[in-house]
Parts: structure tokens; C-alpha cells; sequence
């Protein structure tokens, strides 16, 4: 008997198949996808992707539907019994589920704006990635009419690591499912038909400081290894407490300290709180703008669920530790994103700041650490993502005036804007509902939202916290108003430079509108779906 | 029978039919940005088909706002006054009960007052806004009306202090779209700083609005003013704070010194119906969250602030009137006055004396008739003139008699001029401030003096002297303005002879929030000796 098998031996760990289905379904689409980019001809390829993609994700979406229905919590996929470092790696919860929801439900709509060809033909996307810009070679694959749709893949391998992000059980999990969420994102930012040289920076920038940040989260985790003997979120809880396998080891407080620091620096990047924000404008403004929606909505839920297990589940008991520290950070972070939105002139900078002010908003409900502010959270993730890709889906729209009736490229410096509640009432009515929602106005899916944190931030005894949260809500509504003020209270300076808005293509107006709607209803009937965000926020251990 | 539901809906339902019927425009005089190598389509079509839709808009927003005053009636005819101090035409149900947060609506007699008053000036606001708005613009101008009248009925009909915030920050948005949007020069600049203003004051409220929710009890019903009314407070500091919360909000929209700058802003860029409603009903929703959230919720809290809240609304009385007479913009001198008016408001509520608040509540009706009488003159004066300069007027009592006439009515009530409306309500809250704080009550009496300069100046200036150039060849009221201010002039006479009807509805109610402050009218004995009552727990 080898020492190996009087260890215990190696038993294959039985896995929940079904628990784990909607990632299987989304993993395994995005592997067909890679097929259908090598085999199938390129007549076909543009619409079997578009096709692969949206089955994959409405069907896992639909998995997620069956599963919740299931309304059995626990579905470890691992199994206790089997060996430590892989027991337990993923967990299925009503957390995991809500948030899993989200991302699918976001990225369906992502999907559709990204295969909108009807307002350009070949679409948002370069017509040959490696054609270097401005170069012979991409003058050739524009004249040729090139489509990319290796997008699409990309895309479904981003989706499959935001699943398993906010599911990951031990940091290693969460390490890869970081990793597969990311790494295809930074090749999407750097798709961009038009700038190209814009969104070629953003994509480097986003790899480089991307990858720094997973270098601080892994790190992290080496250290809560060190501390906890384990991986594990709730081994590494049971070792703060004192009452783990490690309890031995529980007055290395510095490996602790520093390792919780590192990981939650790594989480805090992706969901772009200040002070690690920096690449957040320039990345959202190169990135090709679809997948900037795609992006901000959806990375924001998958991220701030990893955060929330973090801190719900490995970290409770250090909180005293670390809940200081996220204070700051979230008055930091609400307070950057609305001042600085403020000087922006560039629409999509505008997003960008916005988005991280919301980040300090998520992060006050991540503070009150409760289960209401679970559900909070979780609401607001939902009404955000929407109203984001909608928002997003309606700057692809808004374009420049090219010559002989020809769209060009978007029109995203704000001065262009002026006066469009003229010229489109609908694009800009919809608009304007989304810049409310984001400020925060009642009826709208973000008064809600807010309501919710805030709430659940008063309740934990943050009420400072909501305080600051209000007063940047107000300075927040300043700059959001004052798009609002452009586009119906002003005439465009020159007439040549205002935006014209592109008919949008079946797609697009469905993106469009289904993000409007939701908006809507979740700020007039929220209960539903507060009851749904309320059912779900316990986490597992 | 859905009283309230019913008369919010209403409006609602003829905003949808305006917005409806200007999608649907005439093939022939389709215009889009797109289709830009069309043929240009022929002018006079466009502007006919235009012109078309601007009359079904204006017929549809009279229609529907006549319909809902006529229920309005109905309803109020129903209204028992013997129990005018309780909550009748309830409506509940459950809209948010994660929030606690329940759909409850039902009028006391403050409140069935207001909603009379919202009702009431909203046909008045349609009729002055006839030809405010040229072409498919007015179809939402009107819309934006009749949305803006449906939230008004709500926020005075709301019995859940979670629903009285969505409506009270609703609100903003149809103003601000219509200050922008059909304003004056200055409009960006007044809309944006009425939002901001508004959003400031509503955010600090949120967060009084979340924190008072922990307090309470809790549940599904938590929200509910009678389930938050006699709550016992974790401690008097929060209490304090929250009073705060809430009162800051109302302050801002009341407008109280300091943090009234907006109003002269806003009012002088708004078209004059619109300055009506956001005057005359809608800084209502300040004083009216005072007397019926602020007073009743934070009872101790309210003692506390008195002195403070007594010497801000002094200033405010002396500070409108004195700026109302320096101005040189006619809308600009309403607005201050009003400033001045509101201190008034306040003053009577927070004398803590049933004479004084009964006092207030009927002065926010009268100030609501007197101000949109004012400001539809103003509208009249300046539509004819196209300036809204006093210095550009003069001399117009010759040629304008019947006009010259009904701004003297409404200029005589809003100096609050005996046998007309105002004179009741300031009388009453100058009595009932002076039994219990005779020298806040002698000081803010320099107000009516100052009033009197100010209405006195400026009719001087308008209206006498010999005729000048500019007025030659100018009509007198036509019919459809005569139409506008009749109801108005009845009102402030009716009112001003015979105030008892209203007296009867409010006095059950503000006796009942005397209850609820825990406070007492200081016997005619006791008044030698003010504040006793008024400090002690």
C-alpha cells in the first residue's frame, strides 16, 4: 500500500452534474463556436456564431431557471469526502444562482447588440484584428468586407468564467474563473472597427493592469494558504475564528491582514473602486462599445459577487479588520466617480466614471454586511447591469453625420448630443430614462436599487455611509442632468458636427427596449423581484 | 369607491391620449431627420397638421382636467366634516413589503384641501397656457401638465411616508422638463439649479426617510404615517436628526431663508402657468410635509427646533419683502413675495397655536389663488409686452381697465387687504404667533407694511400715469383670459368674506396635530407668559 493510498487514497469526486449545467452548457457552446470559426464557410459563419451563442446562453440561461425552480440550495460540485484541494470548489447557492441569472440574462442582451450589423455593415468590430491600423493590409480586409466573429467565442468563454466567478468556492477556483473571465476580454476591447489605435491602448492597458491585479489576488491567496493551511473560503473562516484544523496558527495576523488585503485589492480592480479605477475611463471609452455594455454590466456582477462571498463567507470574522478599510474605499470610490464624471466630455468617460460611482454605492450595501444587504446588493446589480446595457446599446446608435447619408462613427464627444431630444425623441427619451435611473429618481429601477443598499447600509449601522452615499448621489445627478439639459434644452453649436442616430437594426432596438422595460418595471414593481434577491441572499458555506 | 386613485389617474389617462395623438401625425406632413432626400414636404401642410395637433392637445388637457376637478368635487361633497381630523376615502394596499412600503392613500382635511387646490388651478393653468406653446411642442406641454397634477394628487393624498417621497421627488422631473423645455432665456440655468436644489433636499430626506423606518416597528406596514406617528425614538439626538432630515427638505421646497434662490430663478424662467403650479402647489409640499410629517412624527423634536425655525421664518417674511421691492423683474417680485408669504406659513406653524396653524393652512390655499392670480397677470402683461421689466410698463389703467383690475384684486389679496382672502389667514397666524411669541408676531406685522409698498410701487408704476406708446393699440382681456381669471377674483372674494366652509374642514385636522405635538393653546391668561408650554416635553 503506497503512501498515497494510505492517505486515503484518490477518490473521484462525484459531481452535481446538473448543478453545475449552466456552465458545462455555456462552456461547451463557446467550444463549438471555436469549431464553427475553423470549419464552417464564411457565407455562414457571421449568423451560425450569432446563433451558437445566443442558444448557448438562453439555454444555460434556462438551466439556471430549472435549477432555482429545483429550490435546493446546496449543490456542491466536489464532494466533502474527497481530497482537500478539491472538495468543494464550487457552490451553487441561491446567491450563486441570482447573480448567475443576471449575467445571462445581461448577456443575452450583449449578444444582440454585438451582432447588430444593420447600422454599419460588418458591424461594431474590426474587419481583420491582426491587420495593424491604418495599414495596407486592413484597407485590403475592409475592401473585402471581412467580418470578425471570433467574438462570439470570446464572449462565451468571458460568460463561462463570470458563472464560475461568483460560485467559486476556494481562491484557486476563483484565480481561473477570474482569469477566463478576463483574457478574453482584453482581446474584445481591442476589436474596435473605428479608432483603432484608441482601442488597441485600452486593450493593452486593461491586459497589463488586469494582470497585475490577478498577480495581487494570487498573492493573496498564497498568503491565506499560508495562514489557513487551505484554500478553502470556509476553512480560511473557521481558521479566523480559531476553531479550524489551523487554529494553532491563528497569531499570524500578518500573513492574514496582508493576504485578505491582496485578494480584495484583486476583487476591488475588476469592480473598479477607487483607488483602483484608473483604467476604468480609458478602457470603457477604446473598447468597442458593445463590448463596453457587455463588459460594465456584466464583469460588474460576476465581480461583485466574488466580493461578496469573500467577504460573507471566508472573511466574517476578521470584518473588524477589513470592513474599516472597504469604508474608505467606498466613500473614495463614490466620491472620484461623481466629481470627476463631472469635467467629462466624452460620453462614454461619462459611463465610465458613473459606473464607478455605482461601484461606492454597491460597496456601501457589501459594508452592512446582513442578509439585506446581500439582497440589496443583488437587486442593485440586476437594475444596474440593465440600465447600463441599455444605456451602451443606445451610445452605438448615436452617430457622427458621414457624407452622403453614410453613418459614421459614433458620436460620443457630448457637445454632438445637443439638441437630439429634438431631432429623435425616442433614442433620447430612452436615454434620458436610463440617465435617471441612474441618478436615482423614483419610478425608476435605480431609486430602488439605492433604496436597497442605503437601506441595508442604515440598518447595519452605516448610516454615515449613506449619508456621504446621498451627497453623491447629488453631485452624481448634476452631471447626469446635464446630458439631459443637452440634448433637449440645447441647439448644437454647428449644425455639421450634431449627431445623427442610426436606424437600428431588429437586434439592437430589442437590446434597446427590453433594458428600457426592465428599467421601468423594476422601479414601479420591484417586489417580485426584492422577494427573488431576498430568497437567494444566504450563502452556503 | 377608488376616490383618490381615480382623480390621480385621470390625468394621467389624458396625458397618454395628448402623447398618443401627436404620434399619430398626417402622412402628408411626415417629417424625419432620416429620410433626408425626400422631398421636402410642403410648409403650410406641416404647419397645419402642427397646428392641428396642438389644438387636440389643448382641447384634450382642458377636457381632462375639468373631468377630474368634477370628481374631485364629487368626492369632496362626500367628505364627512364632522371627522375632518381623520383619514377618510382610504385606500391600502401592499405595494413594496420587503420595503414596508404599502400603496396608501386617503385625505384628512388639510390634505382634501390641497388636492381641491391642485385641482382646482390646473384647468385654470391649461386655459393661461393656451397659446404658450406654438406647434407639436404644446402637445407636450400638456402632457407634461397633466403628468405634473397626477403627482401632485398623489404626494397630498399619500398616507405612507415612502410613497409621499416617490411622489415628492417625482415631481421634479415633468417641471424640469417644462422649465426647460418652454421656459425663458435663463431656462437651462433655472432647471438645473431647481433639480439640484430639489435632489439635495430630497436625498438628506431618504436618508431620514431609511433611518425613521428603523425606528418604527418595522414590517410590511412600517411605513405608514400612523404606524410612525408616537414612536418612541432610540434616543432624543436621533430624533433631532431626523427632524432635520426632513425638514431640510421642506425648507428647500418651501423656499425658507437661505436655501430659497431657486424660486426667483425658476419662477421667473418658467411660463407663467407653469410658475402657478410650482408656487402655488407645489412649494406647497414644503409647508404641507411640516405641518402633516414633520410636526406629527417628531413631536419633541419640533419643540426643540421652534426657536430656530421662528427666527428663520422672520427673516424670511422681512428678507422676500424687502428684495420684492428692489426688483426690477416682475415675476421675480412675485416669487420674492412669495419667500415672504411662506414665512408666514411657517411662522403660524410653528407658533404651535391652533389659531396659527389653521391660520397657515388657509393662508396656503389663499397664497395659492393671490399668486396664480399674480403670476397669470404677469403672463398676460408679458405676452402682450414681451418683457418682463417693470420699467417697460406704465400708464396701462387707461388702456387696459379690466386687466389693471384684476391684478389690483390679486395684488390687495396677496397685502392681505380686509374683505379679500389673505387678510383671515395672515390675521390668524399673526393672533396665534402673538399669544404665545408676541415679538416674532410684531416683528414679522413690519411684513404687511412692506407688502403694501411693494403691490402699492409696482401698480404705480404699471398702471398710472398718462398712457404711453407702446400700449396703443393693445386689447383688454379677451375672452378666453377673462375665463382664466374670473374663477380666481370669485375665489379670493368668496374666500375673503366667507372662509368658514374651509375653516370647518381644516380645524378638526390641525386640532389633531395639536394633539399629536402634545401642545396646547396657551389660555388668554397665560399669554403674558410665552414659551412655557412650548419647551416642556
Amino acid at each position: 500500500m503506497s503512501a498515497f493510498q494510505a492517505a486515503g487514497g484518490f477518490i473521484a469526486p462525484t459531481v452535481d452534474y446538473a448543478a453545475v449545467s449552466p456552465m458545462l452548457i455555456v462552456f461547451g457552446a463557446a467550444l463549438v463556436a471555436v469549431l464553427v470559426e475553423a470549419f464552417v464557410p464564411r457565407a455562414y459563419r457571421f449568423t451560425t456564431q450569432v446563433g451558437v451563442a445566443l442558444v448557448g446562453v438562453v439555454a444555460a440561461l434556462c438551466a439556471v431557471a430549472a435549477l432555482a425552480y429545483r429550490n435546493e440550495p446546496l449543490q456542491t460540485a466536489g464532494v466533502r469526502a474527497a481530497g482537500r484541494a478539491f472538495a468543494g470548489a464550487v457552490v451553487v447557492d441561491g446567491v450563486t444562482l441570482f447573480l448567475q441569472g443576471s449575467v445571462l440574462g445581461l448577456s443575452v442582451l450583449a449578444v444582440l447588440t454585438m451582432a447588430e450589423r444593420a447600422v454599419e455593415s460588418g458591424g461594431a468590430f474590426t474587419a481583420q484584428a491582426a491587420a495593424v491600423p491604418g495599414s495596407p493590409a486592413e484597407e485590403r480586409s475592409i475592401r473585402a468586407g471581412l467580418v470578425t466573429s471570433e467574438v462570439f467565442p470570446l464572449l462565451l468563454f468571458s460568460v463561462g468564467g463570470m458563472l464560475l466567478f461568483p460560485a467559486a468556492n476556494d481562491l484557486l477556483t476563483m484565480f481561473v474563473a477570474l482569469e477566463v473571465l478576463s483574457l478574453p476580454l482584453y482581446l474584445m476591447c481591442g476589436l474596435a472597427r473605428r479608432r483603432r489605435l484608441l482601442s488597441q491602448e485600452a486593450a493593452l492597458k486593461y491586459f497589463l493592469l488586469g494582470a497585475f491585479s490577478s498577480a495581487f489576488f494570487l498573492f493573496g491567496a498564497a498568503m491565506l494558504y499560508g495562514f489557513a493551511g487551505s484554500v478553502q473560503l470556509t476553512d480560511i473562516a473557521a481558521a479566523i475564528a480559531g476553531s479550524g484544523d489551523r487554529a494553532a496558527v491563528i497569531n499570524q495576523d500578518g500573513l492574514l491582514l496582508l493576504g485578505a488585503g491582496l485578494v480584495l485589492i484583486g476583487l476591488l480592480f475588476k469592480v473598479s473602486a477607487a483607488p483602483f479605477h484608473s483604467w476604468t475611463p480609458d478602457v470603457y471609452q477604446g473598447a468597442p462599445t458593445p463590448v463596453t455594455g457587455f463588459m460594465a454590466a456584466c464583469t460588474k456582477v460576476a465581480a461583485f459577487g466574488a466580493l461578496l462571498r469573500v467577504a460573507y463567507v471566508a472573511l466574517p470574522s476578521a470584518r473588524w479588520d477589513w470592513q474599516p478599510v472597504l469604508w474608505g474605499i467606498a466613500i473614495l470610490t463614490m466620491a472620484v466617480g461623481s466629481v470627476i464624471a463631472i469635467v467629462q466630455t466624452d460620453v462614454k468617460r461619462m459611463l465610465a466614471y458613473s459606473s464607478i460611482a455605482h461601484a461606492g454605492f454597491l460597496l456601501t450595501g457589501i459594508i452592512a454586511m446582513d442578509k439585506q444587504g446581500i439582497g440589496a446588493v443583488l437587486f442593485y446589480l440586476l437594475a444596474y447591469g440593465f440600465a447600463t446595457i441599455g444605456a451602451f446599446a443606445v451610445v452605438t446608435l448615436v452617430r457622427d453625420a458621414g457624407p452622403e447619408g453614410v453613418v459614421g462613427g459614433e458620436a460620443t464627444h457630448l457637445s454632438q448630443w445637443a439638441g437630439l431630444g429634438r431631432r429623435h425623441p425616442w433614442i433620447a427619451g430612452i436615454f434620458t430614462l436610463f440617465l435617471l435611473a441612474f441618478a436615482g429618481i423614483p419610478l425608476t429601477s435605480g431609486f430602488m436599487g439605492k433604496y436597497a443598499v442605503f437601506s441595508a447600509a442604515v440598518h447595519g449601522g452605516a448610516w454615515i455611509l449613506a449619508l456621504v452615499g446621498v451627497l453623491a448621489s447629488a453631485i452624481a445627478a448634476f452631471f447626469y442632468v446635464r446630458v439631459i439639459v443637452l440634448m433637449y434644452f440645447s441647439e448644437p453649436a454647428e449644425a455639421s458636427s450634431a449627431a445623427v442616430v442610426a436606424l437600428p437594426g431588429t437586434a439592437t432596438t430589442f437590446a434597446v427596449v427590453v433594458a428600457a422595460l426592465v428599467t421601468v418595471l423594476l422601479g414601479v414593481v420591484p417586489s417580485p423581484v426584492l422577494d427573488l434577491a431576498g430568497q437567494a441572499s444566504a450563502f452556503l458555506p | 369607491m377608488p376616490w383618490l386613485t381615480l382623480i390621480g389617474l385621470i390625468p394621467l389617462v389624458g396625458a397618454a391620449v395628448i402623447w398618443l395623438l401627436q404620434t399619430a401625425r398626417p402622412a402628408d406632413a411626415y417629417v424625419d431627420d432620416l429620410d433626408e432626400d425626400d422631398p421636402a414636404p410642403d410648409p403650410g401642410l406641416v404647419a397645419a397638421a402642427e397646428a392641428a395637433v396642438a389644438a387636440r392637445a389643448r382641447i384634450v388637457a382642458l377636457v381632462t382636467s375639468l373631468i377630474t376637478l368634477g370628481v374631485a368635487v364629487v368626492m369632496a361633497a362626500q367628505f364627512d366634516r364632522g371627522k375632518a381630523g381623520e383619514y377618510q376615502f382610504q385606500e391600502k394596499l401592499h405595494w413594496i413589503p420587503q420595503f414596508g412600503v404599502s400603496y396608501a392613500l386617503g385625505v384628512d382635511g388639510i390634505a382634501l384641501t390641497m388636492v381641491l387646490l391642485s385641482v382646482i388651478l390646473v384647468p385654470i393653468c391649461v386655459l393661461a397656457g393656451w397659446n404658450e406653446v406654438p406647434g407639436r411642442r404644446a402637445a407636450h406641454f400638456f402632457a407634461l401638465t397633466l403628468v405634473l397634477e397626477t403627482f401632485m394628487i398623489g404626494v397630498f393624498a399619500a398616507r405612507d411616508v415612502f410613497l409621499f417621497y416617490v411622489f415628492f421627488e417625482a415631481m421634479l422631473i415633468p417641471v424640469y422638463f417644462l422649465i426647460g423645455l418652454f421656459g425663458g432665456p435663463n431656462r437651462r440655468y433655472a432647471a438645473v439649479k431647481f433639480l439640484l436644489y430639489s435632489l439635495l433636499g430630497g436625498l438628506v430626506m431618504l436618508v431620514a426617510v431609511i433611518a425613521l423606518y428603523f425606528q418604527g416597528k418595522g414590517g410590511p406596514d412600517g411605513f405608514l404615517i400612523t404606524s410612525l406617528t408616537g414612536l418612541h425614538f432610540s434616543s432624543t439626538l436621533t430624533q433631532r436628526l431626523l427632524f432635520l432630515g426632513f425638514f431640510f427638505a421642506f425648507a428647500v421646497k418651501a423656499p425658507m431663508w437661505p436655501v430659497h434662490t431657486w424660486l426667483p430663478d425658476a419662477a421667473a424662467e418658467a411660463p407663467a402657468g407653469v410658475a402657478v403650479l410650482l408656487v402655488g402647489v407645489l412649494d406647497k409640499v414644503g409647508t404641507f410635509g411640516m405641518i402633516t410629517l414633520c410636526l406629527p412624527l417628531f413631536p419633541d423634536a419640533s419643540r426643540w427646533a421652534i426657536p430656530v425655525v421662528l427666527v428663520l421664518a422672520v427673516i424670511s417674511v422681512l428678507y422676500g419683502a424687502l428684495l420684492a421691492i428692489g426688483q426690477t423683474d416682475l415675476k421675480r417680485l412675485i416669487a420674492y413675495t412669495s419667500i415672504s408669504h411662506f414665512g408666514f406659513i411657517v411662522l403660524g406653524i410653528f407658533a404651535m397655536t391652533s389659531y396659527g396653524q389653521s391660520g397657515s393652512v388657509l393662508y396656503m390655499v389663499n397664497h395659492g389663488f393671490s399668486t396664480a392670480a399674480l403670476f397669470l397677470v404677469a403672463g398676460m402683461l408679458i405676452a402682450r409686452r414681451g418683457s418682463a421689466q417693470i420699467a417697460d410698463y406704465g400708464g396701462l389703467q387707461r388702456v387696459t381697465p379690466v386687466l389693471a383690475g384684476a391684478f389690483l384684486v390679486a395684488g390687495m389679496s396677496s397685502l392681505a387687504l380686509p374683505g379679500l382672502s389673505s387678510f383671515i389667514s395672515e390675521f390668524l397666524v399673526l393672533v396665534g404667533t402673538f399669544t404665545r411669541y408676541p415679538v416674532y408676531a410684531v416683528v414679522a406685522t413690519v411684513g404687511i407694511i412692506l407688502a403694501a409698498v411693494y403691490i402699492l410701487l409696482t401698480y404705480q408704476r404699471m398702471f398710472t400715469g398718462p398712457a404711453r406708446d407702446f400700449s396703443a393699440g393693445w386689447r383688454d382681456l379677451n375672452a378666453r383670459e377673462v375665463w382664466v381669471m374670473a374663477p380666481l377674483v370669485a375665489v379670493i372674494i368668496a374666500l375673503g368674506f366667507y372662509p368658514a366652509p374651509v375653516l370647518d374642514v381644516l380645524n378638526p385636522a390641525v386640532s389633531r396635530t395639536m394633539d399629536q405635538v402634545h401642545v396646547t393653546d396657551p389660555g388668554p391668561t397665560v399669554a403674558v407668559q410665552p414659551a412655557a408650554e412650548g419647551t416642556n416635553p
